[in-house]
């Protein structure tokens, strides 16, 4: 059935099945393959996507809850000024190894400082623990949320 | 896996390469040295006519940094910036591109990817370099020798002019056999901490392109129905459920019977379509075992006479010692199956061109595989089948099967239709989980013995385990007299000066499809050895540092003396001796792939309330550390997956099936596990060595070392929650 979403600013029209989990829609339908799949049951985060301003894991946000939903991407998260901090303390720590969980790492990071603009080390490892990265880069991730905090202050 | 590079083994690889250019790829253009968008200037080197320089990586990038390191070495002996070089992934030619570690094979692992290229891609870039002066000094009429190359800019003298004008004039001079290069002295960017990733910003803004990211015009994906467990046989499917959903398009038994391919136009048709396949199994040659059978089977290896006497040691001396020991250590340890769940699911597309020639997208670790594998398939000569690599999320060793398992069963799925759409393979997580290659099972028993001033008189080790590397291509690189070094490295080459050691190894049936995990054997040999050494220097009362120091004490031995090395600086940058109030430290150290690593862990907390990883002070000696913090980022990295799978990761078999399926049940280190990691690299001349696995064996035991001091638990089974232990 075709449907309506709101995406990185634009409405797109999908041809997707209620149920079709909205990973699969920007993936495949709209090609926007920054948002990954990693476990399908939302249980890494790879595929991390701001519904409203808030992380979801789209692989279980499903495509008829959105209605009227202001989905964001990765490929516009640069357009906010915390995305556009995050991404630029993940270059200067040099934070990625493989990269492909990092998109939904960027993602969590900048729903964490949207509500908390200074975290300690705690909250950090408290709010992203559902970011999986099997290259175990934790220890630049949790830099790097306080490094994009830092750029942010200044 | 041996690293040895020699500059001889490196010349004559060069000179092989170098002839395969000139002799082979200039004539029929493939590698045609000018263009009028700028030239070839040999197989690693490519300069567009705005100056641009591209690296030709022969090497993937799983995220171990060969997308940098190799530009790095190259933009270093050419002359020009990190910003001026980019890099390309090599086609796949074991000719030219092949692993020199490897012979004819293009592939990475065992930590070589910097190891084996230092010298060539050195050689390349000076190449490339001397190529340009001489065009530059033929040119402006002036001595080579009074012409540099800097930043990009040729200089001689007054005159200047930036690489791009001299291009291609010196695509038409031959390239120089043995060209000069730089003195450590004169690196700007070899071990320079200021050089960043040349892959990050697309790996943080969603640019990156994994194989997982093709969509080809008119793809289906395909998912294989697999049986619940490995050597179950497709009789038929019944697909009237599938039907029901759309995208759906059909079902075919795969040509070996191993599964049943579902094809549909996009990936959540392709999973719901799977879940309603119904499939007939032909189970009587499938695999019934429980993984406690297995763990049965290698208990009982233990307690046998080892199969193998790997160092040909005198046992009934070294029993006798033993037996005569003032104090005796004997403890065994057991170690599950472990999945390597890279974070990408393994994947690839393959598509058939007009002209018939086969085109496979893949993050491809051993390109050299499916590249052989599907020359029999499609009965295509090597030439007609290109392999184009993408990133590749994670590996750990996964990519590289040596039969090629994803790449043929994606190819099986291709020619059992009709070739006109391209096929794009997808494995799930649970098939990652369930239906994968897994680090083999291995049981070890140690007795160490020990006389009245706390020295070691006697050393006793029996290994039990599915051999890696038997049956498959490389097993003449590994199986010495039936011993696979694999299941023994860390071990019998240890650099320790053990007196009296003994080492058997008895092979285990096969229990399922095994493959290496990073870091290989020592993921098992390196816990074994350096859990016993911490025992040991306890019951003699002893210093675990000074214990182990004093059996690294040649200084003349350069084995010994790194390694020696590496365990001090970590002890001193760990303030070791000195924990915090509540705290409690365990070390370790480890040779792997060429490289020396020792690990300070420092805990707080208790067993059964939770253990809490403060920190983990890591000292490496890579030799010369082309990339700083990709070497950091690797210790990092290697010693989260150590630590990770050691407190809770374990593949168990129930009737042959895979009991655990997804990260909930298979669940990865998560980023609160370890508070804090700090890692110091031995300054060093020598020839860079292996930096993506040494990180890995030292970690577990470090922190196994560290629990026991804290608390007394001895970790003998792995996951640690085995032997009681929680976590916080």
């Amino acid at each position: 059935m075709a449907l309506s979403l709101k995406l990185n600013g634009e409405t797109h029209t999908v041809d997707a099945e209620p149920g079709t989990p909205l990973l699969w829609v920007i993936r495949d339908e709209l090609k926007l393959t920054g948002t990954k799949f990693g476990c399908g049951v939302a249980s890494c985060g790879a595929c991390t996507v701001h519904v409203n301003g808030e992380p979801v894991r789209s692989c279980q946000t499903y495509v008829e809850d959105l209605e009227d939903a202001e989905i964001t991407t990765i490929e516009a998260i640069g357009d906010d000024k915390i995305g556009a901090a995050v991404q630029q303390a993940w270059v200067e720590l040099d934070v990625v190894q493989c990269g492909y969980c990092q998109s939904g790492q960027v993602m969590s990071a900048v729903g964490l400082l949207s509500e908390n603009p200074k975290p300690s080390a705690e909250e950090i490892d408290e709010y992203m623990w559902g970011n999986a990265c099997r290259c175990a880069t934790y220890q630049r991730i949790r830099a790097g949320v306080q490094r994009a905090s830092e750029i942010l202050e200044a | 896996m041996t690293i040895n590079t020699s500059r001889r083994g490196f010349l004559k690889g060069a000179a092989a390469a170098s002839a395969v250019l000139i002799v082979g790829a200039r004539p029929d253009g493939a590698l045609a040295a000018a263009s009028s968008d700028g030239a070839q200037l040999n197989p690693f080197v490519k300069i567009d006519a705005d100056g641009t320089v591209t690296a030709i990586v022969k090497h993937f990038e799983m995220g171990q940094g060969p997308a940098t390191g190799l530009p790095t070495i190259i933009a270093e002996e050419l002359g020009v910036t990190m910003d001026q070089i980019e890099y390309e992934f090599a086609p796949s030619d074991p000719q030219v591109y092949n692993n020199l570690l490897f012979g004819p094979f293009q592939g990475t692992g065992g930590s070589t990817a910097i190891a084996n290229s230092w010298m060539q891609y050195r050689q390349a870039g000076a190449a490339a370099r001397e190529m340009l002066i001489n065009a530059a000094a033929q040119s402006w009429g002036v001595d080579p020798s009074g012409v540099t190359i800097e930043d990009g800019i040729i200089t001689a003298g007054e005159k200047t002019a930036p690489i791009a004008e001299f291009v291609a004039a010196a695509s038409q001079l031959e390239v120089p056999a043995e060209p000069r290069l730089k003195d450590p002295s004169e690196f700007r960017l070899i071990g320079n901490e200021s050089v960043r990733r040349k892959d990050s910003a697309i790996k943080g803004n969603g640019q990156a392109k994994f194989a997982m990211d093709v969509h080809l015009p008119n793809q289906m994906v395909a998912m294989i129905k697999r049986p619940e467990s490995r050597g179950g046989i497709a009789l038929g499917f019944d697909d009237s459920a599938s039907k029901e959903i759309k995208g759906y398009i059909n079902a075919a038994i795969l040509p070996n019977q191993a599964g049943v391919a579902v094809y549909a136009e996009n990936t959540w048709a392709a999973i719901q379509a799977r879940d309603m396949l119904e499939v007939e199994w032909d189970m009587s040659a499938a695999e019934t075992r429980d993984s406690d059978q297995i763990k049965a089977e290698i208990k009982a290896a233990l307690d046998a006479e080892p199969e193998f006497n790997v160092n040909q040691a005198d046992v009934a001396a070294v029993t006798a010692a033993i037996d005569g020991a003032d104090t005796v250590i004997e403890q065994s340890f057991y170690f599950p199956l472990l999945a390597h769940a890279p974070m990408e699911p393994l994947n690839c597309t393959i598509e058939q061109t007009a002209e018939g020639d086969i085109i496979l997208h893949d993050g491809a670790q051993m390109p050299t595989g499916p590249h052989m594998a599907y020359q029999q398939i499609f009965q295509l000569p090597p030439e007609n089948i290109q392999i184009k690599t993408m990133l590749a999320g994670g590996s750990f060793g996964r990519r590289a099967t040596p039969d090629a398992d994803y790449q043929v069963e994606a190819a099986l799925a291709f020619v059992v239709t009709d070739r006109s759409r391209p096929v794009k393979l997808v494995w799930t997580r649970e098939d990652d989980i369930r239906s994968g290659y897994y680090r083999p099972a291995f049981g070890h028993k140690a007795r160490v013995g020990l006389d009245a001033d706390g020295n070691i008189v006697g050393w006793q080790h029996q290994v039990a385990g599915q051999s890696i590397m038997k049956g498959t291509p490389f097993e003449s690189f590994s199986v010495h007299d039936g011993v696979d070094h694999s299941s023994v490295e860390g071990i019998a080459d240890s650099p320790y000066n053990i007196p009296g050691m003994a080492l058997g190894l008895t092979d285990t049936p096969k229990a399922t499809s095994v493959l290496w995990w990073r870091s290989v054997g020592h993921t098992h040999t390196g816990y074994v050895m350096e859990v016993m050494m911490d025992l040991a220097a306890k019951a003699a009362g002893r210093d675990p540092v000074e214990f182990r120091l004093s059996y690294l004490a040649d200084g003349d031995d350069p084995d010994q003396s790194r390694k020696a090395g590496v365990l001090k600086l970590a002890a001193e940058k760990a303030n070791w001796g000195n924990p915090a109030e509540g705290r409690a430290q365990g070390i370790a150290v480890h040779k792997s792939f060429g490289s020396y690593a020792a690990q300070v862990v420092e805990v707080s907390g208790d067993p059964e309330s939770g253990i809490k990883i403060e920190k983990v002070t890591c000292a490496v000696d890579c030799g010369i550390a082309v990339n700083p913090d990709v070497v950091r980022a690797q210790m990092e990295g290697g010693i989260g997956y150590g630590i990770g799978h050691v407190m809770r990761g374990q593949i168990t078999l129930t009737g042959g099936a895979v009991d655990q399926s997804n990260f909930p049940d298979y669940e990865p280190l998560r980023i609160g596990d370890i508070a804090a990691i700090d890692v110091h690299i031995v300054p060093s001349a020598e020839a860079p060595t292996g930096v993506g696995e040494p990180g890995t064996p030292p970690a577990a035991p470090a922190l196994a070392n560290a629990i026991n001091t804290l608390s007394g638990v001895q970790i003998a089974a792995h996951p640690m929650t085995e032997d009681g232990i929680s976590f916080v």
